[in-house]
């Protein structure tokens, strides 16, 4: 052995010397090792403990040389291969910094990858190697005004990443720069370097929150994400910046890259909670403030909620993102549903969250932990679909335990046995660990649903005869709560429980045993001395929790028993008095003061019994996602149930509205000149919709789907010269042209108008008041019929009962009526939709609108427009159609238009609203096509404006139904002259 | 947001990291380590680990475990989300996603990871601008570039990335323009031991293969759309006309993607194609158990149910096995006790069983928990939900597709039928 040491330490010296010489030859080390193989046997030496650290320094050393010179060469492939070698070493975390200066010389190569090869490395090094690094910045400012988007981008990408403190000022004047580039990819970039230059030195904030200014006015979807990111990281207390930029956000939202929508959605839910009132009602709270002054009639003054449209477009504009592939925009999307919608709007995430579950694990993980705190709040929620928290065994035990939380969280009276049944097996579970957890939450079923107490705990008294001690142990613990609850009569449980003591070996099981036995000492007179009496012998080989336990229960014994157990209580205080830990020794001390009665124990003495006898509250039972919900869902903090680096409160709702008028913008384009109406336009039915009640979800659903097709179809025509991301939702299928590279920022419309009739007025109605529109989507009760959305309105002081439609006029006439409404409250309202079949006139459907007392007969006349539905098609088929519908099938007129109708998008607005047809995607500028066929016979109806010089046009319309066409041109003719 | 990138082996080496700020030094990973020794498995490695300066959030694949380094909120769910992007990515490059695929293309790795993160915000994640920045590495390319000097990464920004429909890149040509649609059907299903169905679910999704010319704007239609009534899109599905007619109308990304996935819930009933009969006794007093298990079809419409495996974990008690298959392969593993029974293909007329013998430890308690089995299988031709596609068509482009569709059924994760252990006095 000490030969072998001996040969070690020769051996080492040796190596020693190697590497102080860089230029042995490692055959030299070769020659060692066989040396040494030979000496030893193969078991005995370990030669490569030795050699193993030293050899891979002197080979990078050696390599590192070899790199220098590659990079210093001439040849471009020999540099792109070194580089390449050297990013290979970047990645294993080994240190290449000494080569700096050879790298860096090759900043401004033309080979493009080995560039990028050189940024990545410059980033890596850059903070270490400051002075050198500032030789590069010339190329990367050079590179800034190239005429490339790519390139400038990709600049600023490096530049903004290069963390050296002198270059400050030249990165905020390119991040200036680049936020007012014509590229959005540019811009995107400069989003992103505000980030990375506020970290290097956050004194440039006011300058950087400029910028983000001015990018948030932004209308390009590609900056949209990052500029919010931008602004979380700067100044996520400036919400005053976003008021004017809030419904931009909105209808952006579902164009902007996944990403993107994440970051905005969790910013916009932060944003809600400080703008809007509170939509959940309160009832609760006032009824109890009120009950002694509703005599007064004080609760006339308080005012139904109406939730402000700038709410309602948030939640209507982010519920399509639940379909979206990406895990964490559904999550986001729940999450803000969770904190601003009104409470029976929420459910509509339960079934994406529960798809969720589908995902990889991980995915899983976070949304159960999610769900586990929503389900506390609204078991309802989630109920439905109890069976896929339902754990399978091949489940990772986190997610078990997670599942298992719900699980118990869910139950309910009606529920319970079907849950304890699968708990049942749950126990039988290979797992044992997770058995345990099952134990532990049959426990809580069993304290929070009185019905069942009796059922688990019989059950867990089974489970005491368990073979596996970590199940019996676990009973215990869970029987020694439940008893503490209810202990009246269950003084068998405890003998039982006795008896298995001897078997028993898990401490905290012990420990729960024998303060059941001393809580309840009283009741099993017999036994509790029997159990102190061999304690008292094993006392010294217990764990420490079962040695309190013991303390304890010789304590309460001696108070209530003193007669048989004076002496093994003395005896084991005695035992304690010398024990090696420190808190049985004080516990014991402290006992024996309590309850020995002697000269120094003064008053205390005399309450000893209440004190340790004293009734002890049952321990509650709950969730321990009980308190998550103090941090916004889906956060990491929510996650870590801790506070997390830069999270940001969500503030509670705010008594009283700020103003809503901060979030007005004056539009300045044309485009949107009368954004203004339509916006007071779609408040008004989202208003509606938010009065309405939970029965008339579905409705209301469909009021949105109207909204959004109905800015899809505004938004066709500005596809002629430049295809927006909205597309993807639209109806069309358009002519996709390869975009232009230096695309200006993209425009977008808001909702189109709803023109809205009145069907009865609430005076001839006795309240009943009635208003419809034409929602203008395909009629889901029939494909004939079209489609009609009625609201109707209680204005009267008493409810109305059962309106329903009563008789039809002519008898003919096919309508889809709405199901009866049983029942409508004062001030509220319902939307309610409705299928008629016009067959393609203009004749007004009369029926019968009935209550439970009146009837009104009411009649809706639809507008020519309103009986067609759009038709896709491309530009060659319009022709050839157009061809085919000629002579008698062609009414043509020639109109003057007001002149701020001449835009085609003008036009296309214009003949929109009128009539609900396509837009036909055209290359010629000076015509405007639009295609639609009519609702019941599904005549094609195309109409074609050519522009002609001084704002005439030449108004065509070619379809069969020559009356319709007449009509038709009469009613674009007016809107095209109208101002 | 992402500070930092490790990847770590299945034996616990950092083989690459990447930063996307200032460097965080490869010790936090210790605290990974100290969770990943805890975990009995390595699943149970919890996927969010706080450390007192950073937050570690890590997934799973390929067992390499991807490790994101936290330093401040953000929505777990969205670095989970990108982890698992890049793995996709990964794949779509190099085949795989293994340690040695990562570490030959270690390269293409870098340059990737530098094009997907910003100062750790999602820059690129669309595997079609993905492919016009850095060119995927075949060999021909690899011979091409060191012939000509040309190299894999682009030069001009990609397309994509501006236009409107930044997941299909432009001037995309073949000469024969084909596109594949496989409609894969996933169960998953709890049995109870008396056979009948506690909960399933079947897990669709129609992943597309489309190889066509320019920009095609593609609608697929279904005979009973009914049955997706809970679906994600990929963002190209044009989502208000799936709302008003039940129809996927696309411009499809170049290459391989997701179209759809779907959900069928527990909700609507699920046939199981296999059902499986068990026998297991103990008898008192003797160290043999007797075991019997046999296979059938259920309700497959004819289709024959192939690649069926059979796993089972075995209670602890069981000392090794001795069974006699009726067709294909078993094993036994005495550590672990994993039985796993490789049946192949199941023939109607003689159905496949496993009987034999069991002997416990000596001296061991008759078990009294009781296992499972995991049982998988795969149907060809069918969709199980009884999805069928109606037609596809194309508009946009002048040329005449070939358009094939291909169903298939095959068990989830889990088709988890619970087993009942007699022990007979």
């Amino acid at each position: 052995m000490l030969l072998l040491l001996h040969w070690f330490g020769q051996y080492s010296c040796c190596l020693a010397g190697c590497i102080v010489s860089l230029h042995v030859d490692p055959v030299i080390c070769e020659a060692h090792t066989g040396v040494l193989y030979t000496e030893l046997s193969p078991q005995e030496c370990l030669p490569s403990l030795v050699l193993i650290p030293t050899r891979p320094r002197l080979f990078s050393v050696c390599r590192n040389e070899d790199l220098k010179e590659m990079l210093e060469s001439s040849k471009e492939s020999l540099k792109l291969e070194a580089m390449k070698r050297i990013v290979g070493l970047i990645a294993k975390g080994k240190n290449a910094s000494e080569l700096f200066p050879a790298v860096v010389k090759n900043v401004a190569s033309k080979n493009i990858e080995l560039k990028k090869l050189v940024y990545v490395y410059l980033v890596r090094y850059a903070e270490e190697q400051q002075d050198l690094a500032l030789l590069s910045i010339s190329t990367f400012q050079r590179a800034l005004k190239d005429p490339n988007q790519f390139i400038r981008a990709s600049a600023l990408r490096v530049l903004s990443s290069i963390r050296v403190p002198i270059i400050v000022p030249i990165m905020m004047l390119a991040i200036k720069e680049a936020a007012a580039d014509l590229s959005p990819y540019v811009r995107k970039t400069s989003a992103h370097a505000i980030q990375k230059l506020f970290s290097l030195d956050a004194d440039q904030k006011e300058q950087l929150i400029e910028v983000i200014e001015k990018l948030l006015k932004d209308k390009s979807t590609l900056v949209a994400g990052s500029v919010v990111m931008a602004f979380e990281e700067v100044c996520p207390d400036r919400i005053d910046l976003i008021h004017k930029n809030y419904r931009k956000l909105c209808n952006l939202l579902v164009d902007v890259e996944e990403w993107g929508q994440v970051v905005i959605i969790s910013m916009l839910t932060r944003y809600a909670r400080t703008q809007f009132t509170s939509p959940w009602k309160e009832n609760n709270e006032k009824a109890f403030y009120e009950s002694d002054s509703e005599e007064k009639k004080g609760h006339t003054e308080e005012k139904p909620y109406i939730m402000d449209p700038d709410h309602r477009l948030l939640l209507r504009n982010t519920k399509p993102l639940l379909q979206s592939r990406n895990t964490a925009v559904v999550m986001s999307v729940a999450q803000l549903y969770w904190h601003l919608a009104p409470k029976h709007e929420v459910s509509i995430v339960t079934k994406s969250l529960v798809r969720l579950l589908r995902s990889h694990r991980e995915v899983q993980y976070i949304v159960l932990q999610n769900i586990a705190t929503m389900s506390i709040q609204r078991k309802g929620m989630f109920e439905p679909f109890m069976k896929s928290f339902y754990v399978r065994s091949t489940d990772a035990t986190h997610i078990k335990t997670l599942k298992l939380e719900i699980l118990t969280n869910l139950a309910n009276e009606a529920n319970i046995s079907t849950i304890l049944r699968e708990f049942q097996t749950y126990v039988k579970s290979q797992d044992k660990a997770f058995a345990a957890a099952t134990i532990q939450a049959i426990g809580r079923c069993a304290t929070n649903i009185s019905e069942v107490t009796d059922t688990c705990l019989n059950g867990l008294v089974l489970l005491l005869s368990n073979r596996d001690e970590t199940v019996v142990a676990e009973s215990v613990v869970v029987i020694k709560k439940l008893l503490q609850t209810q202990p009246t009569q269950h003084s068998e449980i405890i003998k039982h429980m006795a008896k298995l003591f001897d078997n028993i070996t898990v401490p905290m099981a012990r420990a729960s045993i024998l303060w059941l036995i001393g809580e309840y000492c009283e009741r099993v007179p017999k036994i509790a001395p029997d159990v102190l009496r061999k304690m008292a012998k094993s006392f010294t080989a217990e764990e420490d929790i079962v040695k309190l336990q013991t303390v304890n229960l010789a304590a309460k014994l001696y108070l209530t028993n003193s007669k048989q157990t004076k002496l093994l209580t003395q005896y084991i205080l005695n035992l304690g008095k010398y024990d090696q830990n420190y808190d049985i020794r004080d516990r014991t001390r402290f006992i024996r003061q309590l309850i020995v009665p002697s000269e120094k124990s003064g008053a205390l003495n005399k309450y000893a019994r209440r004190i340790l006898l004293a009734p002890k509250p049952a321990p509650v039972l709950e969730s321990s996602f009980k308190d998550r919900d103090r941090f916004q869902l889906g956060t990491l903090s929510h996650s870590l149930n801790s506070k997390a680096t830069g999270y940001q409160e969500l503030s509670d709702w705010p008594a009283v509205a700020p103003d809503q008028s901060v979030r007005n913008v004056e539009i300045i384009e044309a485009s949107g000149s009368d954004s203004e109406e339509e916006s007071s336009e779609s408040e008004k039915t989202s208003s509606d919709s938010g009065k309405s009640s939970s029965g008339s979800e579905q409705s209301s659903s469909e009021s949105e789907l109207e909204q959004k097709k109905k800015k899809k179809t505004k938004k066709v025509p500005q596809k002629k010269s430049k295809p927006t991301a909205a597309d993807r939702y639209s109806e069309i299928p358009a002519v996709y042209r390869c975009v232009c590279l230096l695309e200006g920022p993209v425009t977008t419309s808001s909702f189109g108008p709803v023109k809205t009739y009145e069907l009865l007025h609430h005076m001839t109605g006795k309240g009943l008041a009635a208003k419809y529109h034409f929602p203008r989507q395909p009629c889901l009760y029939q494909p004939s019929m079209v489609a009609v959305q009625v609201i109707l309105s209680n204005s009267s002081d008493h409810s109305l009962e059962e309106i329903h439609i009563g008789d039809r006029s002519p008898a003919s006439l096919s309508i889809h009526c709405f199901n009866t409404i049983e029942r409508l409250e004062p001030e509220a309202s319902v939307t309610v939709s409705m299928g008629i079949d016009f067959s393609d006139s203009t004749q007004a459907a009369n029926f019968q609108l009935c209550t439970k007392e009146d009837q009104f007969s009411v009649s809706i006349q639809p507008a020519v427009g309103e009986l067609l539905m759009p038709s896709s098609m491309t530009e060659q088929d319009f022709c050839k159609e157009q061809g085919k519908l000629q002579g008698m099938n062609e009414t043509s007129a020639t109109i003057t238009m007001e002149t701020a109708n001449a835009s085609s998008q003008a036009i296309s607005k214009q003949v929109l609203s009128v009539a609900n047809v396509g837009v036909v995607s055209s290359s010629q500028n000076n015509f405007s096509r639009f295609a639609g066929r009519t609702v019941s016979s599904g005549a094609l109806v195309l109409v074609s404006l050519e522009l002609k010089e001084s704002s005439t046009a030449l108004l065509t319309i070619n379809t069969e139904k020559t009356v319709m066409a007449s009509m038709l041109l009469r009613d674009i003719k007016q809107a095209l002259t109208q101002a | 947001m992402i500070h930092s990138l490790f990847l770590v082996n299945a034996s616990g080496d950092i083989f690459l990291e990447k930063h996307w700020k200032s460097v965080v030094s490869r010790s936090v990973c210790d605290y990974f380590f100290e969770a990943q020794e805890r975990a009995t498995e390595p699943e149970n490695v919890p996927p969010v680990i706080p450390t007192p300066h950073h937050y570690l959030i890590s997934v799973l694949r390929h067992r390499i475990y991807f490790v994101a380094v936290i330093q401040s909120e953000v929505p777990p769910l969205f670095v989970i989300e990108f982890l698992h992007r890049v793995v996709d990515t990964f794949q779509d490059y190099f085949g795989v996603c293994t340690e040695a695929a990562i570490k030959d293309n270690v390269v293409v790795v870098y340059e990737l990871l530098e094009e997907m993160l910003d100062n750790g915000f999602p820059l690129a994640t669309e595997s079609n601008i993905l492919k016009e920045l850095i060119k995927p590495p075949t060999i021909l390319r690899t011979m091409v570039n060191t012939i000509t000097g040309s190299t894999n990464v682009g030069e001009q920004l990609p397309t994509g990335q501006l236009s409107v429909v930044p997941w299909r890149r432009t001037g995309v040509k073949y000469t024969n323009n084909e596109a594949y649609f496989d409609v894969v059907e996933e169960i998953d299903a709890i049995i109870d031991k008396s056979g009948s169905t506690i909960t399933a679910e079947i897990q669709g999704v129609i992943d597309a293969c489309v190889k066509l010319t320019g920009m095609p704007d593609l609608t697929l239609s279904f005979m009973n759309p009914r049955l997706l009534d809970d679906v994600s899109f990929h963002p190209c599905v044009r989502f208000k006309r799936w709302e008003a007619e039940r129809i996927l109308s696309f411009i499809p990304p170049d290459g391989n993607f997701r179209l759809l996935s779907y959900h069928v819930s527990s909700q609507n009933l699920v046939a199981i194609p296999v059902y499986v009969k068990h026998n297991i006794t103990f008898r008192e007093g003797s160290s043999q158990g007797r075991f019997d298990l046999t296979l059938g079809p259920k309700q497959t419409m004819g289709k024959a149910v192939e690649s069926v495996l059979v796993s089972s974990q075995l209670p602890r008690g069981v000392l090794n096995a001795n069974l006699n298959p009726s067709q294909g392969t078993y094993t036994f593993d005495p550590v672990t006790k994993l039985l796993s029974w490789d049946v192949g293909k199941i023939n109607p007329q003689k159905l496949p069983s496993l009987k034999g013998t069991m002997s416990l430890q000596a001296g061991a308690s008759k078990p009294d928990e009781n296992p499972t089995i995991n049982i998988q299988f795969k149907i060809q031709q069918m969709a199980i939900s009884g999805l069928k596609v109606n037609r596809l068509d194309m508009y946009g482009e002048k040329y005449k597709p070939f358009k094939g569709i291909k169903y298939m059924t095959k068990a989830g994760k889990s088709v988890l039928q619970r087993m009942h252990i007699v022990n007979c006095k």
